[in-house]
């Protein structure tokens, strides 16, 4: 995905020169938020990179799903990188690192095994950011069409006449 | 051809809601030649209208407007403002149901007979049975042309139902089919058959299933006595000195506010709505609100003992593919309190699509033990329970002493606590609903929490006695002649079945009541 035309075609490396805390999995630059391999980027609106780039590793971490790229957990997240929404998010992601560093690491994103990083999680499982976070990912990533395909789901197929000559009783192993 | 009465026409029956009940009983007065005019909150939408998307369909077609809840069901932790997922439209929640149409079983006419005390339970038994209600079944069956009643054949069954018939068959059930449909098997009633589209809960786009929005509405306006009118939502029934209703406050689409006159007033706006109205009309003489002298309204909430078990095989299943619920196993649904809870439960195939499997396979659920049961999305098989719960008089709709709606007039608290038969009950179904899944293969099962409630029923309970029940056997409220009650919240207890059926019944039967009194100038 490429949230913006002027990021197109811009390459790995080029991507890498303009960023810095690039950590393991996403490339924190200066105003955007990238994926390592330059498949999309990401120029933050309101939120501050690094926050961004946490909510969308903490979105990740909330519903894995190791089929489905990033780019599917930035679209789900992106409504909040608002004026409206950036304090709540920024305050929400502050409690996320102060936790993680009494938890020893330098950050969320610095918690290296999913393992601690969930751990944070549940510390905060209660509380109204992460419930917001979760609940909004409900809608914001399943209900994403184009991702559908990738569970098998195959959506309305009203205009395809329905299954009736479609294999709504083809399953064959039983 | 559409009739247009005036507001002051003080002849007319005014029907308040237009869904299986309301929907039906306006119909059949019109075939009958009383002149009837129709409050439908929502809008009118017809197949073409329909959207086969989870969501959007919800946003459309859901009722939505400010609830609350309380007690210690799940849904009012998961869903705290959505006690129920019913549809606000002319036609009302039969856009959204399944389709699923079972009669009671004789014995469940007479719950509190069969099953004796149970403690906590305020069960009574109807003052109506089998023998009686038969006939109106046999029209009920035939209005909605009910597979495997008359001469409909049974619906073809989905990759869905073929799972659950294997596993019901090897566990040593019996009774298992793909069910009772209101869904065309075969063409009927200007309708096309069943094109196996899925996506029943969301309005059936072909019109194979039964819904009163394109079947008992429009043949009921054709015959020039029904005036339905949409976005009106009703906000209190007046009466006269002499107690008897006279007709309905409603806003319109502007909010602006008129006053229908009518002989008779029946009020059909579901299980929450219907005693929320009686409840908001209270008046110097009915303080406590409209046909309420025995205290029962908005009492006994039922919302049948549900809860749904998923299983995930090794190879895809794709159960989405097909009509949602033709699929049962009905073995369960018998008199044996040796499983340790009075009342049965059947066991019916549903599906979800992608969308609500997430919001509601395990509702506030993360984590890979969420996501790696989605993952397996292509590869499960669902199934829905739906039992007797037991009525409880703690179990009601009363109004929000702080939530207001859109009108200004206090929204309805739903309160529901599970009775320990429920809980046994569900329980035994979840056991047996995963037992069946595994005996067909499954890797993984989950005993998945109840919905947002579809069926709302008891909140306006029928009895023989004014003083345990709000109506009598024609639905008639004991306390006011010319008001009746024409909807599931009529219901004494709630049967195993799905309601709908039922519902429909008595709405025929009680058209044909009310014409006969009116004719015979008793109304």
């Amino acid at each position: 995905m490429t949230t913006k035309p002027n990021w197109r075609g811009m390459t790995r490396r080029q991507l890498i020169a303009r960023s810095f805390a690039a950590g393991t999995t996403l490339i924190v630059g200066a105003g955007f938020v990238a994926a390592p391999n330059a498949a999309w980027a990401y120029e933050a609106a309101a939120l501050k990179p690094e926050t961004l780039a946490t909510l969308i590793r903490m979105a990740r971490d909330i519903y894995p799903h190791d089929h489905i790229g990033d780019a599917f957990y930035v679209t789900a997240v992106k409504g909040y990188d608002t004026a409206e929404t950036a304090a709540e998010i920024e305050a929400g992601i502050a409690a996320l690192n102060a936790a993680a560093q009494g938890a020893g690491h330098a950050s969320y994103l610095d918690a290296a095994w999913e393992d601690d990083r969930v751990a944070l999680l549940r510390g905060m499982e209660k509380s109204a950011f992460f419930q917001k976070i979760r609940g909004g990912l409900v809608t914001g990533l399943y209900n994403q069409k184009e991702l559908w395909p990738l569970f098998g789901y195959e959506g309305e197929s009203f205009s395809q006449g329905g299954y009736i000559d479609r294999g709504f009783d083809d399953i064959d192993w039983l | 051809m559409v009739a247009k009465f005036d507001l002051n026409d003080d002849s007319v029956v005014l029907i308040i809601g237009t869904g299986a009940g309301g929907g039906v009983l306006a119909n059949e007065l019109a075939q009958k030649g009383v002149k009837v005019v129709a409050l439908e909150a929502g809008g009118r939408y017809l197949p073409e209208d329909y959207i086969n998307d989870e969501w959007d369909a919800f946003g459309q077609l859901s009722w939505l407007d400010a609830r609350t809840t309380s007690g210690d069901w799940r849904v009012a932790q998961d869903f705290s403002g959505l006690p129920a997922w019913i549809v606000k439209a002319v036609g009302g929640t039969t856009i959204h149901w399944a389709g699923a149409s079972l009669r009671f079983r004789p014995h469940e006419w007479k719950a509190r007979t069969t099953y004796g005390h149970v403690a906590g339970a305020n069960l009574l038994d109807w003052p109506i049975d089998a023998e009686e209600m038969a006939p109106w079944y046999e029209k009920a069956e035939a209005k909605l042309g009910v597979t495997r009643t008359g001469n409909f054949p049974g619906l073809p069954g989905n990759n869905n139902y073929k799972v659950l018939e294997k596993g019901a068959l090897a566990l040593g059930y019996k009774e298992v089919s793909t069910g009772r449909m209101a869904i065309n098997s075969v063409e009927n009633d200007d309708r096309p058959a069943c094109q196996q589209t899925g996506f029943c809960f969301q309005g059936c786009k072909w019109g194979a299933k039964w819904s009163a929005a394109y079947t008992d509405i429009p043949k009921g306006e054709a015959t020039g006595n029904l005036e339905v009118r949409s976005n009106a939502q009703v906000l209190r029934i007046e009466h006269d000195e002499k107690g008897r209703v006279t007709g309905a406050l409603y806003a319109d689409k502007e909010g602006n506010q008129h006053f229908q006159k009518a002989r008779v007033v029946c009020v059909a706006g579901n299980s929450i709505e219907s005693p929320r109205l009686l409840l908001n009309s209270a008046s110097e003489m009915f303080p406590d609100g409209l046909a309420n002298s025995s205290g029962q309204v908005g009492r006994n909430y039922m919302r049948h003992v549900t809860g749904s078990v998923y299983g995930v095989f090794e190879k895809p299943v794709r159960m989405w593919r097909g009509t949602t619920m033709a699929g049962i196993v009905q073995d369960e649904a018998r008199f044996d309190p040796s499983r340790g809870f009075v009342g049965g439960y059947e066991l019916e195939t549903l599906s979800l699509g992608l969308p609500f499997m997430a919001a509601f396979l395990d509702p506030g659920g993360w984590g890979r033990g969420f996501t790696s049961a989605m993952d397996d999305y292509e590869r499960m098989a669902g199934m829905w329970i739906v039992g007797e719960d037991m009525p409880q008089e703690t179990n009601r709709i009363t109004l929000s002493s702080t939530v207001k709606d859109q009108y200004g007039l206090p929204a309805p608290n739903v309160h529901f606590d599970d009775h320990p038969n429920d809980i046994a009950m569900r329980s035994h179904a979840y056991r047996q609903g995963e037992a069946i899944y595994r005996a067909a293969g499954a890797t993984r099962t989950f005993p998945t929490p109840p919905y947002p409630s579809t069926h709302n029923l008891g909140t306006n309970r029928m009895s023989e006695h004014a003083r345990d029940g709000v109506v009598n056997r024609h639905g008639q409220t004991h306390d006011i002649a010319n008001l009746f009650i024409s909807d599931g919240s009529q219901f004494t207890t709630g049967a195993a079945e799905n309601p709908t059926l039922t519902i429909v019944a008595l709405a025929i039967r009680q058209a044909d009541h009310i014409a006969a009194e009116l004719s015979r100038q008793n109304l």
